[in-house]
């Protein structure tokens, strides 16, 4: 009597094994899932990847000349001449530039100021304002990292002889660029890192989410919840094979933004990797959660549909973060995505270390152990 | 007094605004054979899922195996083996994996051993590598009871386990439930066929949730009071539309070259056959079947919650 009695109290690796096995087993002979899984990154890094790749030309651009020496005119010739900007328009002051941008008529605010031709002949380096809307970076960013070149190139002429010595460095012209609607200046590079951020939630609470939903439906719960079981061994057995799809998504994203997209990676590789583990169970473990409250397994993908939106959208992936309001910007705050993408564009990027990135980190960890406790409670030992 | 499998009492399910179960009481010897009856609807599996945990109960207490319905239903669901009434098992899955699988849940020891003896005594060896999903109805009961059994549970509740399969295999999965009935295991088993309800030990018949009877089959068939006549003769199917609208013919149906009349009335009984006697049919008397029983109860039952709404 006392032997019936006893069980193994604690958790059992035997059973998270036999979870496991069978989820992979389940995933292997599911060949489309699983193929869809790996097309999704490969997809969207294409899709991307061309977006990145185009080198937008003919951005209408308005000048504000206060003065129209030659030395003006060589310099807008000079930037037409270039194919990047397509000046339409010759405003007669700031104020309608301002429009042009909000209104989307203009990408480039081309300002010369007063004496400008005066100030370049004596070598005081005038200022060019260029105002640029930045909220597609992509757009803009070609043309403003060139903008340098162009200007001094359109002024060689004009500046021979006595003038010959303001083409030295730092050149004739001060540019100055202010980037509007997106102060960030987000970058193509920004994109790619972001986009394992994006794939990873997509697929991950999706994959979880329907996974359990599939055994409410087809009554494989009913047969797993009259077997002994502990809700934990069920999550982490379930949880453990989709943690290696997460692994191999991860590696095709980092492998095509380095040899295709030759995204820079300044960081530490093996911070990226626990940070990308943390992310992956964060994610699984909400698509569990979800498994608890969807019956069929349409409703499993309609809930992740409804997570996934605004973390595409408020994450700071589509738009600047700083951008957005400030109820965009707390539900955000809220979304694993958000800091990931910060995590992921400080590692890559700008080589940020655990310690700047501590907060962005224990972020994902309290959403992941809330999401975690989350599922551990809603998950029924019963069919009630 | 024997040891009792399960014991509870005042079992009670309510769903939403729905009795599923209403206050049944069952006291299941250990070693024994019951089987469970009832119309579609009347609570078996309901009953079932309570009993291994699946389902809290609304009301009512209890044991299973001497652990209580409610604190320990994990270390119930240890030593019960539960055959859903829907195939549940992983059809993506081969036989073999399926058995593997519960093998590691219930941590058996030599698990290798466990399956392969397991495949062995049901004859499911040569299709150990055959994906579930592509086994036809009687093998995945087979399967299925396989697979509950294999981590050798002292009770074993089986939910309508041969619906659907052809006879040949039907008998076949009963002598499988008798004979691990010989190794002590008990057995609570729900079935719609007579046969099968009379290789049982006991009988619980439920309708609307409602307990009505149990016992032996002669006990039951004893306690119904149900009084059978049996007609033959040429004409015998121009017979029922005249005779079933007699009072106290409570039920007539054909069975072979015959005509059953049922009632529990005698006096009203007789005066139907005379009425009809001089149409040159061969009356008797016989003893009434448990189908005869059950369809009875199953009027009676209906006409019980009719009156009452
Ligand atoms: N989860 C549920 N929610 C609401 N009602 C339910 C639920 N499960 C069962 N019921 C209802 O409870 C009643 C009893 O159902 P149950 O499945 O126990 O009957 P059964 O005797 O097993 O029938 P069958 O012979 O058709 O299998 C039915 O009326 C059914 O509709
Ligand atoms: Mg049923």
């Amino acid at each position: 009597m006392s032997d019936r009695r006893r069980y193994s109290q604690g958790v059992s690796l035997a059973r998270i094994n036999a979870v496991f096995l069978k989820e992979l087993i389940q995933m292997r002979r599911d060949r489309l899932t699983f193929a869809v899984m790996l097309a999704i990154p490969i997809l969207e890094l294409v899709l991307f990847g061309y977006a990145i790749n185009t080198d937008p030309k003919h951005l209408p651009t308005a000048i504000h000349a206060e003065e129209y020496t030659p030395i003006v005119r060589s310099l807008i010739a000079g930037l037409e001449h270039s194919e990047y900007f397509d000046i339409s328009k010759n405003i007669p002051d700031a104020r309608e530039g301002d429009h042009l941008l909000a209104g989307g008529g203009a990408v480039f605010v081309i300002e010369i100021p007063v004496g400008f031709t005066e100030r370049l002949v004596r070598g005081e380096r005038p200022q060019l304002l260029v105002a640029a809307d930045a909220t597609d970076p992509v757009a803009a960013s070609n043309a403003l990292s060139r903008i340098n070149t162009i200007v001094n190139r359109a002024l060689r002429k004009d500046l021979n002889g006595a003038l010959a010595h303001l083409q030295a460095d730092p050149g004739p012209v001060e540019v100055i660029v202010h980037p509007r609607y997106n102060p960030e200046g987000i970058t193509q590079y920004n994109i790619v890192p972001g986009l394992l951020g994006v794939i990873l939630t997509m697929t991950l609470v999706m994959i979880t989410g329907v996974a359990m939903t599939r055994e409410t439906e087809r009554g494989t719960l009913e047969n797993l919840l009259a077997m002994p079981g502990s809700p934990f061994e069920v999550m982490v057995g379930k949880i453990i094979p989709f943690l290696g799809v997460g692994a191999v998504q991860t590696v095709i994203v980092l492998l095509v933004a380095h040899w295709v997209f030759s995204v820079p990676f300044v960081g530490s590789i093996s911070l990226l990797l626990f940070s990308v583990t943390l992310f992956i169970i964060a994610n699984l473990a909400l698509g569990f959660t979800f498994s608890t409250i969807a019956k069929t397994q349409i409703q499993a993908m309609q809930l992740t549909v409804f997570f996934f939106l605004p973390s595409m959208l408020l994450s700071g992936f589509m738009f600047p973060f700083r951008g957005m309001p400030m109820w965009a910007q707390v539900i955000g705050e809220v979304l694993p995505l958000t800091h990931f993408l910060r995590v992921v564009r400080g590692i890559m990027l700008k080589g940020a270390g655990f310690g700047d990135l501590r907060m962005e980190l224990a972020a994902i960890s309290v959403f992941m152990i809330v999401v975690v406790l989350l599922a551990m409670v809603r998950y029924k030992r019963t069919l009630d | 007094m024997t040891e009792l499998a399960i014991d509870v009492r005042g079992l009670s399910k309510h769903f939403a605004n729905k009795v599923a179960v209403n206050k049944v009481d069952l006291q299941l010897p250990k070693g024994q054979v019951w089987g469970f009856l009832g119309p579609n609807g009347s609570g078996k599996t309901t009953t079932i899922r309570m009993l291994c945990g699946l389902l809290n109960a609304t009301e009512g207490e209890g044991t299973c195996l001497g652990f209580d319905l409610r604190r320990d239903a994990e270390l119930i669901r240890r030593h019960t083996g539960y055959m859903t009434q829907r195939f549940s098992f992983w059809t993506e899955l081969t036989v073999r994996e399926n058995l593997e699988f519960v093998a590691r849940i219930y941590e058996l020891d030599n698990r290798r051993r466990c399956v392969d003896d397991t495949l062995d005594i049901l004859g499911l060896g040569h299709r150990q590598h055959q994906l579930a999903g592509a086994l036809s109805g009687g093998w995945k009961q087979r399967l299925a009871l396989a697979a509950v059994t294999m981590h050798r549970p002292e009770l074993l509740l089986l939910d309508e386990p041969t619906a659907g399969v052809d006879p040949q295999a039907r008998r076949d999965f009963w002598d499988q439930i008798h004979r691990l009935s010989n190794e002590g295991m008990t057995v609570l088993v729900s079935t719609h066929y007579m046969d099968e309800a009379e290789r049982c030990d006991h009988i619980v018949y439920l309708a609307h949730g409602n307990l009505i009877t149990q016992g032996t089959v002669p006990d039951i068939i004893d306690q119904s009071g149900l009084i059978s006549f049996r007609a033959e003769g040429m004409n015998v199917r121009a017979l029922e539309p005249r005779i079933a609208k007699l009072a106290g013919v409570e039920y007539a149906a054909y069975f072979g070259a015959g005509l059953h009349i049922c009632g529990h009335d005698r006096a009203l009984l007789e005066k139907a056959v005379e009425s009809v006697a001089d149409q040159g049919y061969q009356w008797h008397e016989i003893r009434p079947s448990l189908e005869d029983v059950f369809i009875a109860l199953m009027d009676q039952s209906g006409a019980d919650i009719r009156s009452h709404a």
